[in-house]
């Protein structure tokens, strides 16, 4: 919404410019400064003058003399033109994004809408702490999110090296390159390990779902003994360190290896992914049995009762009227036994051989030995499909309920 | 729910019959374990390739070297040896021996003579340093610097005892968190003559000022602990110079085009080869002693140097080292052992190193703490 002032309220607010809008700008010119004049390579103190005076002048000029839309693109064009001149594309992209920001909080300030979310008589303290709370839950999610995102263009590094290159910063083409995907795809250091990844994971889930499902149903009946203690023990995997766990599952599944092979003959390779399937599934089980747990509460009991008077057998009861309404829950708790799986890394380096390589644990090699980006492309790929499977299961979870008349969310 | 049911049903088929197969490969699988990276790449395509090609036994590569005597022991005490062949410095080599990790093995009978007919344990020569070692290259841990951070004017630096010059060179170093090599440069470069080197190190005041030494540079120093980070700090610019070993950053100069140059004086020179791990069943040990045997013979050692620039370990393979394999230069002058950089050279005395090895380490680890 745009604020809309005529000439002699815009007058009235030369002391709201000269004291208020003009010093907050220039602090937000000087920060961007900091970032500027380190990348030109000028010192702090030329980078901070420079963007708070610029900062000022383009306050005091867009307020004054520009309507809002043309204000904001002049600042946009000017100092996008001024990164041109020192830095090509790369500075005309850097100088836009700083015009934007001068130019957005230039009018936010300057047209009182930063007192938007706000009633008219909220103090200044009130409207202080309104916008800093929103500037702290913005830098939350940027610090969240930023990492993630510099992964993201290092994985189209044309060279070896976790660098970026000045003809990556300057966007220049050659600077970007595909081949870490293409060795990614095409390399069986790399494919061995996905296919790997793929083997274990989903049948880890299928073991922690079935039994930790199972395990939160009989531990959510009232009357069973020592529910307390059983349940500590269930989900000790999640809280001793897994450092710990993996030494005493080396020694175990070692031996279990060993007899496996020996009574039904399997070959050793065979024996590590059974062993590696099975110490995962231990480590998933306590976020079944939480999620599933938390769901049964809201879980009416009477409902099992009433399709036991009705002639259903408990199988029938937990497939047909228990299952579907936790449904939820076992599907979130499996999404966290299948993540758990595929993002391991200590188990599998303590339990499992070569041949039962999984993607994390060749990145974690990678990243010590190698040090190649393809890691990177790999992060990368991830990444999409986590987006993409989180927000599948979400889908779906809206779907059923809206199906089921239920609301969505 | 019928969907659902199918859906699993079909998922589950499908994950054991990728199993299944995956299984049948598995019966010719064998795991070796080296140090990823360059090297690992220069042994894929010298021996892995070509073996795996004539016999269709598949190569599986696991980059654990580092951990290489720690892995070994757990899965000695555990009585679950998953690795078929290790790649070990000849000090670990050493120590995995006395320790009955590794097999003895008689390199006459085990592997091939020279073309010529000499022995195999004649062509080796000195460097076979335990019962349990198969030599395969000499390497070099040697410095790398950054030619676009040198100061204007300033000569560019020579090797190990410019890293104690802050005044000269100025900046970061990258440097080796172990004591092996950081003790002997601190006191070369302090002024203890080559021969006294490891003689001084036994006793304590000469511990001391071999630390003594490093302290002048500790506050400049970045360590690394594997040899791939030391390349990533010089190709970041976060260090002015770093020691590394020498094929690494020779890939990094030649198939990277990095702006390194080396500095090869004071380089220390070490062995690196394969040890059999104790207690490999039969069948296993068979196709692990066919694959040494062609792995270690003269061509394809020579093949090696190829890709990267270590010295083949057997006399008879040094005349046939000729062209890098997809660049086509010269490699004898990127070699530790050509003339030009071998001026001052000294050997790690891996002997020495076994023996001393866990109190300095104990020694450098708490001196780096401090």
């Amino acid at each position: 919404m745009t604020v809309m002032m005529t000439a002699a309220e815009r007058a009235a607010s030369k002391d709201n410019l000269i004291g208020f809008t003009m010093p907050i700008t220039a602090l937000l010119g000087a920060i961007l400064g900091v970032l500027a004049g380190k990348a030109v390579g000028l010192g702090l103190p030329i980078g901070v003058l420079t963007g708070a005076v610029v900062g000022a002048v383009f306050a005091f000029v867009l307020a004054r003399y520009f309507p809002r839309k043309l204000g904001r693109w002049f600042a946009v064009l000017t100092l996008g033109l001024v990164g041109f001149l020192t830095g090509s594309f790369g500075g005309f992209v850097a100088g836009a994004i700083a015009g934007a920001a001068i130019g957005w909080c230039a009018y936010w300030l300057f047209t009182g809408e930063y007192r938007k979310g706000v009633p008219p008589y909220a103090t200044t303290g009130q409207v202080l702490w309104h916008n800093g709370f929103r500037l702290i839950c913005g830098l939350i999610f940027f610090f969240l999110i930023a990492p993630i995102l510099t992964v993201i263009p290092l994985s189209f590094n044309a060279q070896d090296f976790f660098t970026f290159t000045p003809e990556m910063l300057a966007l220049d083409p050659a600077g970007y390159s595909l081949k870490h995907y293409e060795d990614f795809l095409t390399n069986s250091d790399w494919l061995r390990p996905l296919k790997n990844s793929l083997i274990i994971a989903p049948f880890a889930t299928m073991i922690s779902v079935s039994l930790g499902t199972l395990a939160a149903i009989g531990l959510s009946q009232s009357h069973v003994p020592f529910r307390q203690a059983i349940m500590a023990i269930m989900i000790s995997p999640m809280i001793v360190p897994l450092i710990i766990s993996a030494t005493g599952m080396f020694f175990f599944y070692s031996q279990m290896g060993l007899w496996m092979e020996s009574t039904f003959g399997i070959s050793q390779s065979l024996s590590g992914y059974i062993k590696v399937i099975l110490a995962h599934a231990a480590l998933g089980i306590p976020f079944v049995i939480i999620t599933v747990t938390a769901t049964l509460v809201g879980f009416d009991q009477s409902l099992t009762r009433a399709a036991a008077n009705m002639g259903a057998n408990p199988t029938t009861t937990f497939f047909r009227v228990q299952m579907p309404l936790i449904l939820p829950g076992v599907i979130s708790g499996g999404l966290f036994a299948f993540i758990t799986s595929f993002d391991e890394v200590v188990v599998v380096l303590f339990v499992g051989a070569a041949a039962q390589k999984t993607l994390p644990w060749q990145m974690f090699t990678g990243l010590r030995e190698q040090i190649s980006p393809t890691i990177l492309a790999v992060a990368t790929i991830l990444v999409v499909i986590s987006i993409g499977l989180l927000t599948t299961v979400e889908l779906l979870r809206r779907r059923s309920e809206r199906l089921r008349g239920m609301s969505p969310g | 729910m019928k969907l659902t049911k199918t859906l699993l049903a079909t998922s589950y088929l499908t994950l054991t019959a990728t199993m299944a197969v995956s299984d049948g490969h598995m019966a010719s699988e064998m795991t070796i374990v080296s140090w990823g990276g360059a090297y690992t790449a220069s042994q894929q395509a010298a021996y892995h390739d070509p073996y795996m090609e004539n016999t269709g036994i598949a190569i599986i590569n696991d980059d654990s070297s580092s951990e290489g005597i720690a892995k070994m022991r757990a899965m000695n005490e555990a009585g679950n040896i998953t690795w078929d062949l290790v790649d070990l410095e000849a000090a670990d080599a050493i120590r995995a021996c006395d320790e009955g990790l590794a097999l003895e093995i008689d390199h006459d009978a085990d592997l091939a003579a020279a073309p010529d007919g000499t022995s195999a344990s004649e062509d080796f020569g000195d460097m076979i340093v335990s019962e349990c070692f198969i030599p395969q290259i000499v390497f070099s841990t040697t410095f790398g610097y950054r030619t676009d951070m040198l100061a204007d004017g300033a000569v560019a630096p020579k090797g190990a005892c410019d890293v104690f010059d802050l005044e000269t060179y100025p900046g970061r170093r990258g440097l080796n968190r172990q004591p092996i090599a950081n003790m002997e440069w601190a006191l070369l470069c302090d002024g203890v003559a080559y021969e006294d080197v490891y003689d001084i190190l036994e006793t304590e005041q000469g511990q001391e000022q071999a630390f003594a030494m490093l302290d002048t540079i500790k506050s400049e120093t970045i360590w690394w602990s594997s040899a791939a980070e030391s390349i990533q700090l010089l190709a970041d610019g976060e260090v002015f110079m770093a020691s590394s070993y020498n094929g690494r950053l020779f890939a990094a100069i030649v198939e990277q085009d990095q702006p390194f140059g080396m500095a090869w004086n004071w380089q220390m020179f070490d062995l690196d080869g394969w040890v059999v791990p104790a207690g490999l069943s039969e069948e296993r040990l068979a196709r692990t002693m066919d694959f040494l045997n062609f792995a270690t013979d003269t061509q394809r050692l020579a093949d090696q140097a190829k890709y990267i620039s270590y010295g083949p370990a057997r006399a008879s393979s040094a005349p046939l080292v000729g062209k890098h394999a997809t660049l086509g230069i010269d490699m004898a002058p990127h070699m530790p052992t050509d003339p030009n950089n071998a001026e001052n050279t000294f050997v790690n005395n891996y002997e020495w190193w076994a023996d001393y090895r866990d109190d300095l380490d104990a020694k450098f680890q708490a001196w780096l703490a401090q």
